[in-house]
């Protein structure tokens, strides 16, 4: 399988400082791929580059397109999906409202991917005409989630979902994450701090580290890692 | 009592008439978090758009809706040429930056077209109706608001590209994520503040006549209006300036004289800033530290 995703040698920076320092890092079609490490290892930022939110350096490349010259609004609309840190809902609008922005660069079908969505998700149906600031902190997760596939995207890039969040929500969450991904036919990015959790269902994993990123394989052998083991999952 | 609600009628008309320049300002607002206070300018140099298409032989309502065409693209070119080099700058400079725009748009109204005073004509006769409560001309422009506003709550709240605005005024980053271009969100929003104001200008240029000043005060009415009704939203905005235009025309006729009503705007405005400073509809912006 060809990577949809990308990166190669890329470096970020905030203002002056380099706070990336050259990451690889590929995510397969139709696969998922997660990123671990500690607070401030680099993987918002990592996240934050693909989309343009912050200066880059190196190639980043999806679907046969270099994205590094691109605007963030130019990339949302190539078909990369991002959840940001803390989710990004808009408060004040509506859960359906919220889900038509998700539609927002599709010319066609996003009447029936809502349709879809509150299959997936039923809580949004029930709370569609609620604003979204008035949801649990799970059912905004959801709603977010729900957003960023409203774009029918290719990719789907999801920034910490389970922050805040109860451990059985989280599960809940995954679950259907990891059911839907194949019927919405996307592929994931994933940075998690739940790092069981995030490598029984990845298929890759990279572990990043003061922006470098300092191991890579398939979740599983990750897992195996008896140094990773020890620090990040604790066991 | 009959006199008590002809004042409360009228002060409706110019209320009306505030209320359309604060809901401008507002929009800026939620959209920039910038007070744009050459908004009242903008609007004086529509209204004299308009009075030069008058001149030119075109009927009125012709150059009533020209004027807000030419107006949202000129508050489009505002946007992309003045502002949007400030966007990232400290507010003070973007207030500056308004401040400019106010003196550009006075001077230049005044370089063009002189600062004698000119008559401007009302679409609406002048004739007593209601049982003699309102003149048919403060009908009129109340009519003539009711319809804008009712258009702009519609665009808001139907549309895709009013959806899009309202999303990118309130979370940028996240406007971005959804593939909403957000300059050009901005952009409209200036458009539209424009289109508002010059309304609010061609419907308020007959009753004080057209000069490069004519939206000193009017502005300063607008702004008593927003802050009442809290400046972050378009309700209290609409709300806010009718309240202060029927205050104005209250206390103007049974407490003090005529020619001291402005400071009823710069009382409103302190006393809200005291008492309430959020505002009627407002609310408090809460950042954790």
């Amino acid at each position: 399988m060809a990577p949809i995703l990308q990166l190669r040698a890329v470096k970020a920076f905030y203002g002056q400082s380099e706070v990336l320092h050259g990451v690889d890092v590929a995510v397969e079609d139709g696969g998922m791929t997660v990123l671990l490490g500690a607070n401030g290892a680099g993987k918002t930022t990592t996240l934050r580059a693909i989309c343009g939110m912050v200066r880059s350096e190196g190639e980043i490349v999806f679907a046969g397109r270099r994205l590094e010259r691109l605007s963030t609004e130019d990339i949302a609309g190539l078909g990369v999906a991002h959840v940001p840190e803390g989710r990004g809902t808009f408060s004040d609008l509506t859960v359906e409202e919220n889900l038509r922005l998700g539609g927002y660069t599709r010319r066609s079908g996003a009447q029936a991917s809502m349709q879809r969505m509150f299959g997936h998700f039923p809580i949004l149906a029930a709370r569609r005409q609620q604003q979204a600031g008035a949801l649990s902190g799970g059912e905004q997760q959801m709603l977010a989630i729900a957003r960023a596939l409203m774009m029918a995207p290719r990719l789907l890039v999801l920034d910490e979902p389970s922050f805040g969040l109860a451990p059985r929500i989280v599960e809940e969450m995954f679950a259907i994450l990891d059911r839907i991904r194949h019927e919405e036919n996307v592929s994931v990015l994933l940075v998690e701090q739940n790092a069981s959790l995030a490598l029984s269902l990845a298929d890759h994993a990279y572990l990043i580290e003061t922006g470098y990123v300092v191991a890579s394989g398939s979740a599983k052998s990750l897992a195996d890692d008896p140094q990773i083991r020890r620090s990040y999952l604790g066991y | 009592m009959h006199q008590f609600l002809q004042q409360v009628f009228s002060g409706l008309a110019s209320g009306a008439i505030y209320a359309s320049l604060a809901l401008a300002l507002v929009m800026i607002y939620r959209a920039t978090d910038l007070v744009n206070f050459a908004q009242g300018e903008m609007a004086m140099f529509s209204t004299y758009i308009a009075w030069t298409l008058v001149q030119a032989g075109l009927p009125f309502w012709a150059a009533f809706v020209l004027t807000l065409a030419i107006s949202f693209l000129g508050g489009l070119v505002i946007e992309r040429v003045v502002i949007r080099p400030v966007e990232n700058a400290p507010v003070l400079a973007a207030v500056i930056v308004t401040i400019g725009l106010l003196l550009i748009f006075n001077s230049l109204a005044g370089w063009i077209y002189s600062y004698t005073v000119q008559d401007f004509p009302s679409p609406f006769p002048d004739r007593p109706v209601l049982g003699a409560l309102m003149t048919t001309r403060d009908l009129g422009v109340v009519a003539v608001t009711l319809v804008m506003l009712l258009l702009l709550f519609s665009f808001f709240r139907f549309t895709t590209t009013g959806l899009a605005m309202r999303a990118a005024a309130q979370n940028p980053a996240s406007a971005r994520l959804c593939g909403i271009r957000v300059g050009r969100m901005l952009a409209i929003g200036w458009g539209l503040a424009a289109t508002i104001g010059a309304t609010a200008g061609m419907m308020v240029a007959p009753v004080l006549f057209l000069d490069p000043n004519m939206m000193g005060g009017v502005l300063l009415y607008a702004f008593a209006g927003a802050l009442l009704g809290g400046i972050t939203s378009p309700v209290g905005a609409v709300v806010g300036g009718l309240i202060v235009g029927v205050t104005e025309n209250l206390v103007g006729t049974y407490l003090i004289a005529s020619q001291l009503k402005l400071t009823v705007a710069f009382i409103v405005i302190i006393l809200v800033l005291v008492v309430r400073p959020n505002g009627l509809f407002g609310t408090a912006v809460v950042r954790r530290m």
